[in-house]
Parts: C-alpha cells; sequence; structure tokens
C-alpha cells in the first residue's frame, strides 16, 4: 500500500515554469570569488565550484526558499507509509550535453557509485539508505534502513548531481579528463575557460525544459581584488556580484547606485549560521552561568546594524530561522549587561583572562572581534584579542586551543545535516573546526538528536527538534550571533535571478535580460 | 650652556619641542581626563568631526570616540618610539664602538654582522618579526629596535676610529687606563652629539614603523595607535576620508616636530662642524 506524500503533491507543480513575458538572448557577466579548482560539482564542494557547476549539471530535485522539493530531473515520487522506500519517476527524453539520453542508471550510477566515493558529506546520508535500485529506465526506488527525515533535502544539485555513467563508468573519477570538460544536463554547457581570466558557458539548445533558457551565454569573470570587484561592477563590466564578492563596507555604496538590485534571497538552503565557539572544558566558559552572561553581554543587533548593514538577523537559537524545525517560540537572550554581571557575580568569576580568537577572514571580522571584546570588558570579563591567520586559526580550534573563536557554518536546510554535527558528543574529535569543538557533551541530547533524524512523520521529528533547541539555549554550548545574509548585487536589467533555496547556484536557467 | 642657549635661539626647533612638549602632556595625562577606553562604543558610527560637541573629532566606523583614540594613540607611539630607541642604542652602540676602538678582525667580524641586517629592507625583515612573534607591544618594539640599530652601529664605529688616534686618547693609553675606561670616559663622551641628533631622528623613524606595522594590521590587537585607525578607516575612505586624515595628521605633525628638533639639535651641538659630521 503506497500513499503519495503530501510534499510530492504539492512539488507537482514544476518550479521552473517559463515565463513568456521574458525576453530572449543576451549575456550575462557575473563575478566568480575566488576561481574555482574544478567545475566538478561531485568532487569538489567549494562555493565557487557550486555557483558555475550548478548551472551546468542538475538535481533530480530543485528546492525553492522554503525549501520544499520541486520536479526537475525526477518529475514525481512517492514513499511509502512507514517513510522506508522511496519511488522516484524521472522525467523522459533527457539529454545529456553530449546527446545520450538520461535514465535511472546515470541515477543509481551518480549516488551508489561515484558521488558515495567522492562526497564525503553525502555519504553520511547514505549509511540510512539499504539499496538503491532502477527498475526500469525511468524509475528509481530507494529502500531505507529506517525512516530518515532529511531525506527530501539530499536531492540538491550541489549535494547530489546527476552525472554522465557513460563517461565516469570504470574510470578513474578524480582523473577522468571529463572533468575539464564537465557534461551535464543543464541549463548550459560547458564551453571555455581561461585560467585566471573568464569561464565561459553556452546556451543548451536541447534543454528539457522547454522555452529555458532565455540567455545565450553566461561569463563568469576570475577578479582576485575585491576593490577591482566593485569597480567591475560601477563601471557595468559585470551584472552580477554574487552575495560575498564584495566586502560589506561596499555594500550600500554599491546599493546606491542608479539601476541597482539587491536581494538577500537564494541563501535558505544553505544559511550561514555564525556563533562564538565556547571552550567547554575549560576556564570560565565551562561554567554555564558563564556562557549565559556571554549572550546577555553581547549586543548583537549594534553588530547586525553597523558591520552587516542590517542584513542578517540575530540569531537565538542553533537552528536558523529558515531551516526546517526552527522553533520560534525560543526564549531570547536580549541585550542585557546587568543581568551578565549578576551571572558572573554568582559563579564567582575572579577576572580570569579569556582569550578571543577572531576569524581571520577580512575587514568586517575582524571589527566584530573587537565590538564582542568591548561588549565584553563592559560586564567585567577581562578580554584578550589573540592575533592569527587562516591556518592558525584552524589549527587552534582544531586542537581545542581557545576560549572563545569566532566561525559560521551552513545549515544545509535540515537540523539532522546541518546542526546536529555541532552538538553531539559523538563528534567530539581533535582535529577539525567544523564538528563538535566546543565540547558540549549531553547524553540526552545525543539521544533526541538520533531519534529526531528518523522519527516519522515531521511533527514527531519537530517535537524532539523543538526539545532539543530550548535545552541547548539554556546551556548555551555556544554564543550563536547572527544569521548571516550575504546580498546578491546585480544590475536591475536582470530578471527573476533568484528563485531558488540555493540562489545564484542554479540561477541563470530561468535568468533573462530586459533590453 | 651655549648648546641649551643655541638652540633655545633657534625658533624652529623650539617650536618642534613645544610639540613634542605638549604630545608628551597629552600621553601622560590625557588618559586620565578620558576615563574608560578607546575601544568603547560611545555614540552612532560615523559622526563627522565638530558636528558633536562631546565628540569633538567625531566617531569611527563602530562609533568609537576618534579623540580618545588620538589621545591614547599618542601615548602607544611615542612609548614605541622612545623605548625602540634607547634599545637600538643599547644594541648599536657598544658594537660600533668596539669596532671603531679595536680595528682589525673585531671590526671586521662585527661590521659583517651588521651588513647582514642592512643588506635587508628594514620593513620587510619588521614585518616578518613581527608575523613569527606574533603582534604585541613587545614584539613590535622589539622588531623595530632590531632593524634600527645598525646605523647607530657604523656612526659610533666612524666616531671612534677617527676619535681613538687623537693626542688625549693616546694619553690615556699611555697612562695605563684599561679599554673600557678609555672607551666610556674618553672616547664616549666627545662623540656624545652625533648620537643624540640620530637618536631624535631615529624616534621619528620608529613611530613611523609603528604606524605602518599597526597600518598593516600587525599592531597589538589591545592597543588603539594611530596607524590602527588609519588602517580600520583605509576601508571607507570614500564615505569618511576624515577618519584615515585626522590620525595620518597626529603622525605628520609628530615626525616632523622630532625632524626639527632633532636638526636644530644637529646645529646646536655641533656650530664649528656642521657640514663635516655627515655619515
Amino acid at each position: 500500500m503506497k500513499k503519495i506524500f503530501m510534499g510530492a503533491l504539492v512539488a507537482c507543480v514544476p518550479l521552473i515554469t517559463p515565463i513568456y513575458a521574458a525576453e530572449e538572448g543576451g549575456t550575462i557577466n557575473v563575478v566568480v570569488q575566488p576561481e574555482p579548482p574544478s567545475l566538478m560539482i561531485g568532487m569538489y564542494s567549494n562555493a565557487t565550484t557550486q555557483q558555475v557547476g550548478g548551472n551546468i549539471f542538475e538535481g533530480l530535485m530543485r528546492y525553492d526558499q522554503d525549501l520544499n522539493p520541486h520536479p526537475l530531473l525526477a518529475t514525481s515520487w512517492e514513499s511509502s507509509d512507514d517513510g522506508k522506500t522511496w519511488t522516484f519517476h524521472l522525467k523522459e527524453g533527457v539529454t545529456w550535453h553530449d546527446g545520450q539520453p538520461f535514465t535511472s542508471a546515470d541515477v543509481v550510477f551518480s549516488i551508489d557509485k561515484l558521488l558515495r566515493e567522492t562526497n564525503a558529506r553525502l555519504r553520511t546520508s547514505l549509511a540510512h539508505v539499504e539499496s538503491i535500485e532502477a527498475t526500469d529506465d525511468y524509475t528509481v526506488v530507494f529502500q531505507l534502513k529506517e525512516s530518515f527525515g532529511p531525506f527530501i533535502r539530499l536531492f540538491e544539485v550541489g549535494t547530489t548531481p546527476m552525472l554522465p555513467k557513460h563517461i565516469y563508468e570504470g574510470t578513474d573519477y578524480k582523473t577522468n579528463p571529463a572533468n575539464h570538460h564537465p557534461i551535464g544536463t543543464g541549463p548550459f554547457k560547458f564551453a571555455e575557460w581561461q585560467k585566471g581570466s573568464y569561464i565561459h558557458l553556452e546556451k543548451n539548445e536541447n534543454y528539457h525544459v522547454q522555452g529555458l533558457p532565455h540567455l545565450d551565454d553566461v561569463y563568469w569573470h576570475v577578479i582576485p581584488d575585491a576593490a577591482s570587484r566593485a569597480v567591475a561592477f560601477e563601471t557595468g563590466k559585470i551584472d552580477v556580484l554574487p552575495g560575498g564578492s564584495v566586502e560589506n563596507f561596499d555594500v550600500p555604496r554599491l546599493t546606491e547606485l542608479d539601476n541597482t538590485c539587491v536581494t538577500t534571497d537564494g541563501w535558505e538552503f544553505f544559511s550561514p549560521h555564525a556563533w562564538l565557539w565556547l571552550n567547554n572544558r575549560q576556564g570560565p566558559t565551562a561554567d554555564v552561568r558563564f556562557r549565559q552572561a556571554v549572550m546577555y553581554a553581547m549586543d548583537r543587533e549594534f553588530a547586525k546594524d553597523v558591520l552587516w548593514n542590517g542584513y542578517g538577523k540575530v540569531a537565538n537559537s542553533p537552528v536558523g530561522s529558515k531551516t526546517k524545525f526552527y522553533d520560534a517560540d525560543l526564549p531570547a537572550y536580549e541585550y542585557n549587561p546587568d543581568k551578565a554581571k549578576q551571572l558572573l557575580k554568582a559563579m564567582g568569576y575572579n577576572g580570569e583572562p579569556v582569550r578571543i580568537l577572531p576569524m581571520p577572514y577580512g575587514e568586517t571580522w575582524q571589527r566584530w572581534t573587537e565590538v564582542i571584546k568591548q561588549n565584553l570588558e563592559e560586564v567585567g570579563i577581562n578580554a584578550k584579542i589573540e592575533s592569527t591567520d587562516v591556518a592558525g586559526w584552524n589549527q587552534k580550534v582544531s586542537d581545542w586551543d581557545y576560549d572563545i573563536s569566532f566561525t559560521y557554518l551552513y545549515q544545509y536546510g535540515d537540523p539532522a545535516l546541518g546542526v546536529a554535527r555541532n552538538y553531539i558528543s559523538s563528534n567530539i574529535a581533535k582535529g577539525s573546526p567544523w564538528n563538535n569543538a566546543e565540547g558540549y557533551s549531553n547524553a540526552e541530547i545525543d539521544q533526541w538528536f538520533d531519534a529526531a533524524a528518523t522519527a516519522f512523520p515531521d511533527e514527531k521529528r519537530q517535537e524532539l527538534y523543538s526539545k532539543i533547541q530550548n535545552k541547548l539555549v539554556e546551556d548555551v554550548p555556544v554564543a550563536w550571533l547572527m544569521e548571516l545574509e550575504f546580498p546578491t548585487i546585480y544590475n536591475c536589467k536582470v530578471q527573476n535571478l533568484i528563485d531558488s533555496g540555493i540562489g545564484i547556484n542554479d540561477a541563470f536557467g530561468t535568468a533573462w535580460i530586459k533590453q | 650652556m651655549n648648546v641649551i642657549r643655541a638652540l633655545t635661539q633657534n625658533k624652529v626647533a623650539m617650536f618642534g619641542f613645544a610639540v613634542l612638549l605638549l604630545l608628551s602632556l597629552i600621553a601622560i595625562f590625557g588618559p586620565m581626563l578620558y576615563d574608560g577606553s578607546p575601544w568603547k562604543m560611545v555614540q552612532r558610527p560615523f559622526i563627522p568631526p565638530f558636528a558633536n560637541d562631546r565628540f569633538l573629532l567625531g566617531t569611527d566606523t563602530l562609533g568609537r570616540d576618534v579623540l580618545a583614540g588620538l589621545i591614547y594613540g599618542a601615548r602607544i607611539s611615542l612609548l614605541v618610539g622612545l623605548v625602540s630607541t634607547v634599545i637600538a642604542l643599547l644594541i648599536g652602540i657598544p658594537l660600533g664602538a668596539y669596532a671603531g676602538y679595536f680595528g682589525g678582525w673585531v671590526d671586521e667580524i662585527l661590521m659583517r654582522f651588521t651588513e647582514v641586517f642592512q643588506t635587508v629592507p628594514s620593513f620587510a625583515l619588521a614585518v616578518v618579526l613581527v608575523a613569527i612573534f606574533e603582534p604585541s607591544v613587545y614584539s613590535i618594539t622589539g622588531a623595530i629596535a632590531i632593524v634600527s640599530w645598525p646605523p647607530v652601529a657604523r656612526l659610533v664605529r666612524g666616531e671612534f676610529l677617527a676619535l681613538r688616534n687623537q693626542e688625549y686618547v693616546l694619553a690615556a693609553k699611555l697612562n695605563g687606563q684599561s679599554h673600557r675606561n678609555i672607551i666610556l670616559k674618553e672616547i664616549l663622551p666627545n662623540s656624545l652629539s652625533p648620537i643624540i641628533v640620530l637618536a631624535s631622528l631615529m624616534v621619528a623613524t620608529a613611530i613611523l614603523l609603528e604606524s605602518s606595522l599597526s597600518f598593516l594590521g600587525l599592531g597589538d590587537p589591545e592597543i588603539m595607535s594611530w596607524g590602527y585607525m588609519i588602517g580600520a578607516a583605509k576601508t571607507v575612505i570614500r564615505q569618511a576620508w576624515w577618519l584615515s586624515f585626522i590620525p595620518g595628521v597626529a603622525i605628520a605633525v609628530t615626525v616632523l616636530a622630532l625632524n626639527l628638533l632633532g636638526e636644530g639639535l644637529n646645529e646646536a651641538l655641533n656650530p664649528k662642524l656642521s657640514g663635516k659630521r655627515e655619515h
């Protein structure tokens, strides 16, 4: 007895609907910063590999800004009642850029063979999958070991791109020549890459969505200097500045230019979440009252307004507000220095020095460190800023040699994918600055996270994630700062630029230029 | 004394001296007038100068008082300038004195050693040293001292070479005085004046070096300095040029004052020898 899952019903309306008012043709110039090491999206997870490659390759689904799945290479899907069997129906008549047909064999090969070997993040999720089988040319069945909540959000192009079996099967994936000339099913074909200068993508005339893409060419320009990128946009050489490609302090000036549009949409899937690591093992930060005092001492609204030009949102939960299972009813830590002082007094804080390790990612982060230090000093915390470079920051956080340190990480749409990793005790291990580096250990939390990943249906997951969020907010294992927003700045002649939860990463299939 | 009279009659030098005296007073007593820290965010950011009575020079990118920054910056600039110069003199004078006094292989070894430091561009060396030892007020002072002593050593060596065959030195030798006594009591006092002149200019160079290091983000992250203020404001120079300009003027005035005083000292100390003691 199978039933069509609610999500699939919603998904029957494709996200990609040709807009008939759109004008055809034209070339678009985009900044790519930094130059990607490769465009082979299945093997390189660099942000810019995703940006360019996401327009060449496609996943089975596309996700809107509420992270709901929509058909792309899969036209529909359904799950069994227990959430353990998932059947995907593929679109017929899709061809690779070299003319070969796209079939279920490509899907099984991409996920079960190639990506399982090359994508560590997907591999972790695939541990919940028992088998992947093609029952006919256009049907793929996933048999899960148990219900796995995030399963439906695994098919984004950056995580699970579809790759051509006829090119990769039986070869060494890493050295396959096609890595230099990627072949996908997407709206754009790879044309040319002048290293250090530009990457040229051209229109896929045989794209499987009728009427798309509208653009003839997309040029991704490599401009290593931030000020030069801003100037290139001002002079009109560049039409689109993806989020984060210019310094924050340049954003207000650029957005005030004539004919310039700005949007913060298109980061919902990643939802970059910034926080302070607080070393739970030693020193004052081991005391929960101290960690709560840090939350009360910080004037996070000020940082948002002054350092981030008002973009973003003060974070009050380990889960981003745009991520699934965020609990909107959590108690918030407001800016309250008096309360911070009381907590410090209650714990008997004696002025022991506390080191702050800034993140060496440029101007904004340096200033942010100064603001936090000042906030902490004003409630009586003896804070000292350490100096470091990128390698030193990685090493100190990985070796747990810090008291307080900045960071920001992606959420990947589901707490089981992007949140649990930073709080469960099985993820306490030296050598990585992206795991449970604060050393928070709570058996109850571990158990809840475990249960929440495999609970079914979503209401049960929500219940568990709400419990988790309430407990974490009380314990303050890390001090959450902000949900970051990186504004995409573009020339207003570009229409319909951002229309998915991964934004610029798959933007150009639907964008068009108003002449 | 002649020197002081000569100096007080030199109006330009006295101007430099007055500026420095004022700066020293500000550095010593200013922080007492300004309680709290120059890092404190006191008002909304980007208030222009003279727009707000309480914050005469306005506020910076984070709403910190620019005047408070200048006052605390004076302290660190003068401190680093003076201390690093003293350290450089403590290294350079003995080295130069031994090399010049004894000559021969001692001179050879010490001068080759000095040249090792002279051949490396001093600012590049300072950057490397500070980066290796992590930026702090100690590593910065030390690095500046290490790159500044070679000219002192060369100058002192030259003086000693010129003076060691003077009659009074030969007399002291015949007298049976120890080398140490001759160096310290006979030759050194007679070569002090060019050292004093050089030292005053070295303080100016040291202040510039410290500002440049802070500008590049290699300053002590705990200490507000003029170079840091310019470095932090350079990114907003198109929106708020005065944030770079004000501390820039402070550096320029201080360095100018030191140079004027140094010139005045040179003239006052060497009225007959001026023009001859070029090194």
